[in-house]
């Protein structure tokens, strides 16, 4: 059950990522938008096969609540409708192909002819990815962490709110 | 076959690829913005899958700093890409050479 479940969850991602990315039907950064949320909630269902639940919870809140709102904000506060009149050029496709497979020969290759020695000497998992442990190890050993985050969200806010003033300067 | 540790790196290799892609091929800022995210999930996908079978919670909690990071790098960069827009009236990366608004 919990196989079928990750092949997919995992089709499922990769397709929907591929439509972010090279959409052939569309050009519309909307659709890619749409198709981004889809990739992220299957991205939640594979945590959640990993047993990280709580992380799960936090993938649907944040990027497919907050961060794919801020995106479609953004683009229909654009007016984005040339995009759909360029062509992508053959010479990038080109040679933006081979780079891409190249480094993806390169995972590939690692994974397949290392990860087996890898995860020879580990042991059954058990981890679950539930709030009580993982808010206890954040709230102790990452606490500083934690606070650096939270300034650094503060640092975005005051940067954001200086950027959207309407003279740039 | 069971799904193991390589089944879910091989997953996040090749989502991290698409977002390459997408940041090699496409043109449009915030479509590159979107592949940012992709692979931003990827490296999320491989630190869960590694956390569950090494018995070691230390990489949840790097996604959740991941998430937490991302979330700020998207607002601060949408907020450039409007202020840029407002100048120059285009989030195509071929119309921005210069380094001069």
């Amino acid at each position: 059950m919990q196989d079928v479940l990750f092949y997919c969850f995992a089709a499922l991602t990769i397709l929907c990522g591929f439509m972010v990315v090279a959409n052939p039907w569309s050009r519309n950064p909307v659709t890619s938008a749409m198709f981004l949320v889809l990739t992220i909630v299957s991205l939640a269902g594979l945590f959640t096969l990993l047993h990280a639940f709580f992380l799960a919870a936090v993938q649907v809140l944040v990027y497919a609540g907050a961060v794919m709102v801020l995106f479609l904000f953004v683009i229909m506060l654009l007016d984005l409708k040339e995009e759909a009149r360029r062509k992508i050029r053959g010479f990038g496709m080109i040679s933006g192909g081979i780079a891409v497979a190249a480094v993806f020969g390169i995972i590939f290759k690692t994974l397949v002819f290392d990860t087996p020695r890898l995860s020879a000497g580990l042991s059954a998992p058990n981890l679950e990815g539930v709030t009580k442990p993982l808010g206890e190890t954040l709230f102790t050993r990452y606490l500083l962490p934690f606070e650096i985050l939270s300034v650094l969200l503060l640092v975005a806010m005051v940067g954001v709110i200086l950027l959207s003033k309407r003279d740039l300067r | 076959m069971t799904a193991g540790l390589e089944h879910y790196l091989v997953v996040s290799a090749i989502l991290f690829c698409l977002g390459l892609l997408g940041v090699i091929l496409r043109r449009n800022l915030l479509i590159i913005y979107m592949s940012l995210e992709l692979m931003l999930n990827a490296a999320n996908l491989a630190f869960v899958a590694l956390s569950r079978f090494n018995n070691n919670l230390d990489g949840q909690i790097m996604v959740f700093f991941i998430i937490t990071v991302a979330a700020a790098e998207v607002a601060v960069g949408l907020a450039l890409i409007v202020a840029l827009y407002r100048k120059r009236q285009t989030a195509h990366v071929e119309d921005l050479t210069l380094m001069k608004l």
